[in-house]
């Protein structure tokens, strides 16, 4: 479903991303690990065209999507949740999750997204006049999540989804990741800094270093691998 | 009750006041006769008025301090403006309106001539207001270069009446079109920037526009400028000064009301939402699939039709445009109204501009200090009342949101 084929990516002269493969298919969960500052979020933006690949390829639907702009690529199908949740502050969360629908026209369906959401989530049903940027952590991770949803995404790209947040609300929010992926076979490219947990949810894992792919095999190998268990795993 | 601290502060502040005034309200040189002047009374009065000051100044800080306490216990703290509970309640609100209609539509024969010009030229800084509210209040794009838009409308309606005869009504449309065009065309190069950047590219932006205006002679007629410019029409009947200024005032009111109209509907529109979004935050738009040149540059655009519609006006009231009219000091004033009335609110656009340009008129007799009396305002409001005078409804029907929540 998603192909980047050698995606090299530059901030400036330094280089980000350097010979980048990575191959998803429809239905899938698969997770790309790595410490920080192994390009991982950088590889996100460059799917989503925010930091569009200087050299490289990336198909969407063997449709190619390179150099194309975001607002495009979002129109196909990829919707990314941005690291950090970047939720809209002072928009309420019924606001914040209509901005989610921007693309969509159709009325009704979007209403039938926000029972939807609402019915994953329902804190954010009870909280669906608060300004977002009084919800908790966690509630806006949800909702950063749901606004992507809303969107009706063929593929979903979630940057972190853990960052900062409390390990019971991190289980939870990854429980509903696999009932979306089993509900509405969205496919979810999760880039994550706890591997363990990315790990479990995901079928299969790349592990990234210094802008390059190391190693890329099935979960379950990756978390018995000696050295993703030293290195990511904290084994 | 009062300390011995705040009686020891407020001493010290009375000094640092009368060292600082020392050079302008006690020396005084006179350099006919040779002589200094050391007028010790002026420093007196200074000292004591500053003294009693700064036990004002400390209340209202304590009051302040006290409010956000008061707000983050969760009490009551009545944070709702008294203008917005009056919008709120439909029994106050609507004979409120009719009175406030029935006194703009009686305004220009209740009072003279002189005054129905000046609140025509304060209606135009409304809807200069309102058009910059679109690009700071809700898309968050500082302009500081506004200006140029409402002197392209003048100029335009100007020039083109000077070498096509084309009449007002003509002119406002096309004048609109014109304003829309140039916000393109300063939208696109300064896409990329944001902030600080933003506000010195467009301010370049206005200062090229009155530099050409004042030297290219063959196009614009330098800093003599264009005279003879008619006044509307209205159905080919001629109006006397007199008639003619109050037709221009139901103009420029029907125009406010269109233009709160319009911003009233593009605010609660998706576009108007992108916008606010936009304004939050860009990387997050982008990932929702908003096109950020496309509602920037609209945002841009729709903001320069109403100030070249303004400047139409403009140019049709005063019958004579020269570049001297869009000075940079006119960029800040407007940009004041905005930020002084309320980022985003319709309601505070609207009070600012009156304030703004009503109080100087009114207040002519002390116009030596005007700059000084609108440094102080604008300190005091920045502290006292960071959001404006009446800040955008947004922000207080979510605080309510927040009580509801919690007791729930």
């Amino acid at each position: 479903m998603l192909k980047l084929k050698n995606v090299q990516t530059f901030y400036g002269n330094i280089q980000a991303l350097k010979d980048v493969t990575i191959e998803i298919s429809e239905g899938e969960i698969i997770t790309l690990i790595g410490a920080n500052g192994a390009g991982k979020s950088t590889t996100l933006m460059a799917v989503c065209g925010i930091v569009p690949p200087r050299s490289g390829e990336i198909f969407f639907m063997d449709e190619p999507i390179t150099g194309m702009e975001p607002d495009k690529i979002v129109s196909l199908g990829i919707c990314q949740v941005p690291e950090g949740r970047r939720i809209f502050p002072y928009l309420s969360v019924a606001e914040n999750l209509d901005m989610g629908a921007f693309l969509r026209n159709d009325r009704a369906e979007i209403k039938k997204d926000m029972e939807y959401v609402f019915d994953l989530f329902p804190i954010l049903a009870e909280r669906r006049h608060q300004a977002g940027g009084t919800l908790s952590g966690g509630e806006q991770q949800m909702l950063a999540i749901s606004r992507a949803l809303m969107a009706r995404p063929r593929l979903l790209l979630l940057d972190e989804p853990s960052l900062g947040l409390a390990p019971l609300i991190v289980k939870q929010i990854f429980e509903i990741l696999s009932k979306i992926n089993a509900e509405n076979n969205t496919t979810i490219f999760l880039v994550e800094q706890n591997a363990n947990l990315a790990l479990k949810v995901a079928a299969r894992g790349y592990v990234m270093e210094n802008g390059r792919i190391t190693l890329t095999n099935s979960s379950k190998n990756l978390l018995a691998d000696e050295e993703v268990k030293k290195a990511y795993l904290g084994l | 009750m009062i300390t011995f601290d705040e009686i020891k502060k407020a001493f010290l502040v009375s000094i640092w006041f009368m060292f600082l005034t020392f050079p302008i309200m006690v020396i005084r040189v006179n350099p006919v006769e040779h002589i200094v002047e050391w007028r010790w009374k002026n420093m007196l009065v200074v000292g004591i008025g500053s003294f009693l000051l700064s036990f004002v100044w400390n209340y209202l800080m304590k009051r302040k301090e006290l409010g956000f306490k008061k707000a983050e216990s969760g009490e009551e703290t009545g944070t709702i403006p008294l203008v917005q509970r009056i919008l709120g309640e439909k029994k106050i609100y609507i004979p409120a309106l009719v009175v406030a209609g029935i006194f703009t539509i009686a305004f220009p024969f209740i009072f003279s001539l002189y005054q129905t010009n000046i609140m025509v030229s304060a209606l135009i800084y409304v809807m200069l207001g309102l058009g910059l509210n679109i690009v700071v209040g809700l898309a968050g794009l500082l302009d500081l270069g506004y200006v140029a838009f409402y002197a392209v409308g003048a100029y335009a309606y100007a020039l083109l009446n000077y070498h096509f005869g084309i009449s007002f009504w003509i002119a406002l449309p096309i004048g609109g079109l014109l304003g829309a065009t140039f916000g393109i065309l300063l939208g696109f190069p300064v896409l990329r920037l944001r902030g600080d950047y933003l506000a010195i590219v467009t301010l370049g932006f206005g200062e090229i526009i009155r530099i050409i205006l004042e030297n290219w002679n063959e196009f614009s007629f330098g800093p003599s400028g264009i005279a003879n410019i008619p006044r509307p029409s209205l159905f080919g009947i001629n109006l006397s000064v007199h008639e003619s200024t109050i037709y221009i005032y139901y103009i420029m009111i029907a125009l406010c009301l269109f233009t709160v109209f319009v911003v009233n509907r593009l605010q609660d529109s998706r576009i108007g939402r992108a916008w606010i979004a936009l304004r939050e935050d860009e990387v997050a738009c982008q990932a929702m699939g908003i096109d950020k040149t496309k509602t920037k540059l609209t945002a841009f655009s729709l903001g320069a039709t109403w100030a070249s519609m303004a400047g139409v006006m403009f140019a049709a009231k005063t019958t004579f445009v020269n570049p001297a009219s869009f000075t940079i000091w006119e960029s800040i004033i407007i940009l004041c109204i905005v930020v002084l009335g309320g980022m985003g609110s319709i309601i505070g656009v609207i009070a600012g501009a009156l304030v703004l340009i009503l109080m100087p008129e009114y207040l002519r007799a002390f116009s030596e200090y005007r700059m000084l009396a609108f440094g102080v305002l604008l300190v005091v409001m920045m502290i006292f009342r960071p959001g404006g005078i009446i800040p955008n409804v947004r922000r207080v029907y979510t605080f309510q949101g927040v009580k509801n929540t919690d007791k729930s």
